[in-house]
């Protein structure tokens, strides 16, 4: 559809855009809302968007499609009033601590009574004091500080296909919670932190674990040593104004030696590690014909989700650990010996785009006698909030290079980070010498992407070879549905939880609108990484090789698990 | 769950075709059945119609209609609709709590003998006030004759 509208007095052309909302954006005019999101259905709870029409109705943009001819204000008198009612209302009802909250400065209603003036409120303050729920790993839930936009119950239902926040009661009593009052970590949450990427206040956040990172930092007989994983550097520079996708790799790890850490480690080639035992793991199956389709193990995510919803494909899944995991694995091998000479321990924080990355490490198969395989995870945002804490000016700080044993991952570690690599990364791997570069070329692109399921099929050795990739939950719940009907039949099946990959993860920074663009911009940056690294593959890094030959000898069954 | 009870509901899910769009009416006969709907059964409703915990509990906890906890054996409804309002249907309340030892926070008794709900309008405002007990319509109600009623439940039910 399309036609032209007229906004303001200003004639709008439009073609396409599904509500007028979109027409509006586009136009210039940054129109508030809380509940829409346009990956989301839409749900109309917030009513910030209304606009009067030259008819004198209000009418939510975000529900109506835009229409030839129609004439609107964005700003009129009526508009103005109501939008501030709206506001104080929710102001009225809202826990303002602001300065103990960790949303302040990005909170949108925050920054929306802001924008509109809402200095003092005539309305008496009427909170209703709910429990705070900190009972999971990864996030905290403070309903007191919710406005019932419900973007996090629909990314949960409709993205992710779990379902554990949903309202509870109706009307002035309504509240957003788990079913049967149960607490967060008693339900089936995958911990994947995709409600508080579109939580619009401070009412769902991230479990602050930094105050546990300082600790050990500060502890002289601590060794700090500290991994990145690939997604970390193309998300932290937009909390420091960079664009999304704006490699910022060098700055981190200045920033973390600054910080105090020791060495600084990139997770990159523990994923080349990761590809190497995966797909000689899949090659293995491959020619027994056992336990196909071969999932992808590296989202804890996914994991935790097979585990609740699908236990009899539990043992389909590989038994490869993940990155993170592996990475601990060899460190603590690697400097068993060191500590005992040094008399220090070594402490392992794991800087991650993930909030399920922080429950994965408390795994008790993660844990060895007391010892866990990675003592922390701490989120890209909280990284943000380390670097804030201490004044650093991100902009200014000389880039420097990741520590050496374990400081080069390939390109295809790289890509790690984002929907379709750990396929193109195995895939680099088991077509070398198979494929020409151009057919390569053309698989590896039929991977990428953010379209919902990818496939692609290659013959190895006279035999054919079928791969899927999905992300987003519910688009994996779906294929392992028509898997089973028999549908579709795969070989080997990627999966990550959080659409576009590890890239919009969880533990993300969380842009004013988290878009389709968005996660393109993050991923492109990874694949920029990629084109101007010397190694493509993962078994072409010899420091992958020389930990196979050397601390990892006769112990390769240590990067390995049984879910 | 017994297998017992998962036949029961096996039974209400097929006869509804086991579709999403039954949910309501699925839930109504749960709960005429069990006189309540309990968690167990929810849960196992949820999983048979693949939907979350959390939908099936949002839409159990939106209708005044549905209740998560056990209900007596007698269901008494007092109208406080506008009409038996001003009819002075309060005092035929206050009457039936001091009765069965109950208040506004404990609405069944301990012997899970009788509930008692208030509801916004029962519909039949010309035969104010009016309550019902176990689905049955009494008119003209005064604190007096509503207590008779109650106790002559008691006595059948000895």
């Amino acid at each position: 559809m399309s036609g032209t509208m007229i906004i303001d007095g200003r004639k709008i052309p439009f073609t396409g855009q599904k509500n007028i909302l979109s027409v509006i954006r586009d136009s210039g005019i940054d129109l508030p809302t809380f509940c829409y999101h346009s990956e989301l259905s839409i749900y109309g709870a917030c009513r910030m968007c209304s606009v009067e029409t030259s008819r004198g109705e209000i009418i939510a943009t975000c529900s109506e499609k835009p229409r030839d001819g129609l004439e609107i204000y964005t700003n009129s008198p009526r508009i103005r009033k109501y939008r501030k009612m709206i506001l104080e209302l929710l102001l009225s009802s809202h826990d303002k601590d602001c300065t103990a909250c960790e949303r302040t400065g990005k909170c949108q209603l925050q920054t929306l009574a802001k924008r509109y003036g809402l200095s003092n409120n005539r309305f008496t303050q009427s909170v209703q004091e709910h429990e705070i729920d900190s009972s999971s790993p990864s996030i905290i839930r403070n309903p007191n500080k919710c406005i019932k936009c419900g973007d996090c119950v629909m990314v949960c239902e409709e993205i992710q296909g779990v379902g554990a926040l949903g309202f509870v009661d109706r009307g002035s009593e309504v509240i957003i919670k788990p079913a049967f009052n149960k607490k967060l970590a008693e339900t089936n949450c995958v911990n994947c932190g995709q409600c508080r990427i579109v939580c619009p206040t401070g009412a769902i956040i991230i479990k602050n674990e930094t105050e546990k990172a300082w600790n050990a930092l500060y502890d002289k007989s601590k060794r700090v040593i500290v991994q990145i994983a690939p997604a970390v550097r193309v998300a932290l520079g937009e909390e420091f104004g960079k664009k999304p996708g704006e490699v910022s790799t060098g700055k981190i790890v200045a920033v973390l030696k600054k910080l105090g850490a020791e060495e600084v480690y990139d997770t990159t080639l523990s994923a080349d590690l990761t590809v190497i035992e995966e797909s000689n793991e899949f090659l293995e199956r491959y020619s027994k014909g056992e336990n196909l389709p071969l999932f992808t193990s590296c989202c804890p995510g996914w994991v935790k989700f097979a585990e609740n919803k699908y236990p009899e494909i539990v043992k389909n899944i590989s038994s490869c650990k993940s990155p993170q995991q592996m990475f601990g694995t060899v460190l603590r091998e690697f400097y068993r010996e060191k500590d005992l000479e040094d008399g220090r321990d070594t402490f392992i924080i794991s800087v991650m785009p993930c909030t399920a990355k922080k429950a994965e490490a408390s795994r008790p198969e993660f844990i060895h006698e007391g010892e866990k395989e990675i003592d922390l995870v701490i989120t890209t945002q909280e990284l943000a909030l380390m670097i804030e804490e201490i004044g650093i000016n991100f902009d200014e700080i000389e880039e420097e290079a990741m520590d050496m044993p374990f400081g080069i991952g390939s390109g295809a570690g790289v890509i790690f980070g984002t929907t379709g690599g750990v396929t193109e990364a195995v895939l680099r791997k088991i077509l070398k010498n198979k494929y020409g570069k151009d057919d390569c070329e053309i698989i590896f692109n039929s991977v990428r992407g953010l379209d919902s399921v990818k496939e692609a099929s290659v013959n190895v050795d006279g035999s054919e070879i079928r791969i899927a990739v999905v992300h987003g939950l519910k688009n994996a719940d779906m294929l392992i549905k028509q898997i089973k009907s028999g549908e579709r039949q795969y070989d080997l099946i990627e999966v990550m939880a959080c659409t576009g990959g590890c890239v919009a993860g969880g533990g993300q920074p969380t842009p004013k609108y988290i878009t389709r663009e968005t996660r393109l911009q993050r991923a492109k940056g990874l694949y920029n990484i990629d084109k101007t690294s010397q190694i493509k593959s993962s078994d072409d890094n010899y420091i992958a090789r020389n930990i196979f030959e050397d601390v990892m000898k006769d112990k390769r069954h240590l990067l390995h698990v049984h879910h | 769950m017994t297998s017992e009870v998962k036949e029961k509901v096996d039974n209400i899910l097929f006869r509804h075709n086991c579709e999403k769009k039954e949910l309501i009416n699925i839930i109504q006969e749960i709960q005429k059945e069990y006189r309540y709907l309990p968690e167990d059964i929810l849960i196992y409703t949820a999983e048979k119609l693949d939907i979350s915990q959390s939908k099936i509990y949002g839409v159990a906890t939106f209708y005044e209609n549905f209740s998560l906890e056990v209900k007596g054996k007698n269901i008494i409804k007092i109208c406080d609709g506008t009409a038996c309002h001003v009819r002075k249907s309060v005092p035929i309340l206050n009457a039936i709590y001091k009765e069965l030892g109950l208040t506004d926070k404990k609405r069944t008794t301990d012997d899970m003998l009788f509930t008692v709900e208030t509801v916004s309008c029962l519909g039949a405002c010309g035969l104010a006030p009016v309550i019902t007990i176990n689905d049955h319509v009494h008119p003209k109600m005064t604190p007096e004759s509503a207590i008779e009623l109650v106790q002559s439940i008691k006595k059948e039910e000895m």
